[in-house]
């Protein structure tokens, strides 16, 4: 670890993180609010051994790292929204074929090509996924700097133990943004004699396996459907266990609250203050952060106090996408509105706390 | 000080901040040289955190603020294409300009179009420092920005700024740290080193009285909610 704080804007702490966590191949292509990403791997990257390629697009960028990731590579690509879309086909072709993969989303506005603010309306993309067929992809969202870096060193290591695309959704104000952070030390990057052995279903060619003579395919065509099924079946046991073990969120002031607050990322901050603004005033607001996206934390909603809470507000730079996710979660127990700016517009604290007083009016 | 004053850093160095209270206090200020007071915002590297952000502070306090923004409707496009009004200032011998660049050499680039105005003696050009920034971390890579932005530029860096901070975590120790760094690549850049700055509010003036000159900073571009 860094032993003094530096200061870094998200994008750049984003890069050295998955530099950190030992990924050694980027393929991007630039685009905003996220391009000082591939900025930066471009320059550091073959610093420390690795490779950066500009891709044609991001297809050619998810192809990429679809491939490399089959050859046993440690993979980080990141993009933007639209971006993000473009990669939906390889997505699915990555989770069906289990090859890990660390991609980061600086998110923002849409739809279409929409414009370059901050928002959050890849909810649905990030956590229903816009490839086609069953699979599921782990969402990790960062409300800092420091938390975004530590999960994408850790993100390495998940995608490899999944055998998954591995997301973190930070919006552009995260990327974009400047703050203190400690950055960990770097890992150690397995020689690719060692990745034949660790990955031992990658594809890494037979000098670097010792003798092994064993056929190693990574595919995601199975032309019998009772195949298929068998092989759709066992990655939904292996998602239903990412659902047992990657829940993360965090809960504030939940006890005694009159309101509770859902909100990911920058608009967790803003909900922070919008507390703390509800509080001079002489009203209890509570905030439940989820971090991880899918899984969704609905545990987090059992800690919330029935006996006073009398609405929960998910609070969003989107129209609503999170408030189906904290339905199902409430299950009725409690009624779900929505804070909400959309198209890149970020709301004031005192805009988020307004919506809450007038909610808790029009329940009186 | 001279006319125009352009400001030239790494990404995040502070540049913005600087340009921002420097216009407010060249404003408020009794012995003003120049009729009129501009900021140019020239920062077409990085779409959020810019000078045109604080347009409406700005021109309260009688600073016109020239940025690459489509007519009436505050749009921006991120085009080195920029609009002839952004001249306007550089050409008005009656008004004080201050310049805020785009981070590194490649944001500084876009300055190179403006270049015949700058071939006098009527500007300066700043370098601004952060010493806790990773890529500025030490004396050397901050010579290579530095350097990196005089050889982009070809015009010489005439003033460096220290403004080492970690915004509220900045401590008077990591300010006079940055100080005594400030003036070692001042010595081997045969560059003054003309101010430390230090975030006002988090920082008081009396902690760091050993270090001088000091010009206090306001974060003006930083909402309150990212410190939550």
């Amino acid at each position: 670890m860094t032993t003094d704080k530096v200061l870094m804007k998200g994008n750049e702490a984003f890069a050295e993180a998955a530099i950190r966590g030992g990924a050694r191949l980027y393929f991007g292509y630039p685009i905003t609010p996220q391009s000082e990403v591939p900025e930066y791997m471009s320059r550091e990257l073959p610093k420390h051994g690795g490779c950066f390629v500009q891709a044609e697009s991001e297809l050619g960028a998810i192809n990429m790292a679809y491939g490399a990731g089959a050859a046993g590579g440690t993979v980080f690509i990141s993009s933007s929204s639209p971006g993000i879309a473009l990669m939906q086909e390889g997505m699915s072709f990555l989770c069906s074929a289990e090859v890990p993969l660390l991609a980061m989303n600086v998110s923002r506005g849409g739809p279409g090509i929409g414009g370059i603010q901050p928002g959050q309306a890849d909810y649905f993309q990030v956590t229903r996924g816009g490839g086609n067929g069953d699979y599921r992809i782990p969402v990790f969202a960062p409300s800092s700097i420091q938390e975004a870096v530590d999960l994408l060193y850790e993100g390495t290591e998940l995608a490899q133990y999944w055998r998954n695309p591995i997301m973190v959704l930070a919006d552009g104000m995260i990327g974009q943004m400047m703050e203190p952070v400690l950055l960990p030390d770097f890992k150690p990057v397995p020689t690719p004699h060692e990745i034949a052995g660790l990955r031992d279903w990658a594809c890494t060619g037979y000098d670097d396996r010792g003798g092994d003579q064993n056929r190693r395919v990574v595919k995601s065509l199975r032309m019998q459907p009772e195949k298929l099924e068998e092989h759709v079946e066992k990655l939904f046991r292996k998602y239903a266990q990412a659902e047992k073990e990657l829940v993360r969120y965090e809960t504030e002031n939940l006890k005694g609250a009159e309101v509770v607050f859902v909100a990911f990322g920058t608009t967790a901050r803003i909900c922070r203050e919008a507390c703390e603004i509800l509080a001079e005033e002489g009203i209890k607001a509570g905030l439940i952060r989820p971090i991880s996206l899918w899984p969704f934390p609905n545990k987090a909603f059992d800690e919330i106090d029935f006996g006073t809470t009398k609405a929960v507000i998910s609070a969003e730079l989107s129209m609503g996408q999170m408030m189906t996710d904290v339905q199902i979660a409430l299950n009725g127990r409690l009624p779900v509105y929505l804070a909400h700016r959309t198209g890149g517009m970020v709301p004031t604290s005192p805009e988020v706390a307004a919506r809450a007083k007038a909610v808790l009016e029009g329940l009186k | 000080m001279k006319r125009m004053i352009v400001i030239a850093g790494h990404y995040g160095s502070g540049k913005t901040e600087l340009a921002v209270s420097l216009a407010l206090e060249m404003a408020k200020s009794p012995r003003r040289e120049y009729e009129r007071l501009a900021v140019v915002d020239l920062d077409v590297a990085n779409p959020y955190f810019r000078s045109r952000e604080r347009m409406d502070l700005l021109e309260a306090n009688g600073v016109k603020l020239y940025a690459d923004v489509y007519h009436s409707t505050g749009a921006t496009a991120e085009l080195p294409a920029l609009t002839a009004a952004l001249r306007a200032p550089l050409e008005d011998e009656g008004c004080q300009t201050i310049i805020d660049l785009g981070g590194n050499d490649a944001g500084a680039r876009v300055l190179r179009q403006f270049g015949k105005y700058f071939e006098g003696n009527d500007h300066e050009l700043w370098a601004v420092v952060n010493f806790r920034r990773y890529e500025t971390r030490d004396i050397d890579s901050s010579r290579e920005h530095v350097e990196a932005i005089q050889q982009e530029l070809q015009i010489p860096v005439t003033g460096l700024v220290n403004n080492t901070h970690l915004l509220r975590e900045t401590t008077a120790e990591i300010i006079r740290e940055g100080h005594e760094k400030a003036e070692v690549l001042s010595k081997e850049m045969s560059i003054p080193l003309l101010f430390t700055c230090y975030p006002a509010g988090i920082i008081a003036p009396e902690a760091i009285a050993d270090i001088a000159p000091l010009r206090p900073l306001g974060l003006y571009m930083r909402p309150a909610y990212l410190d939550k």
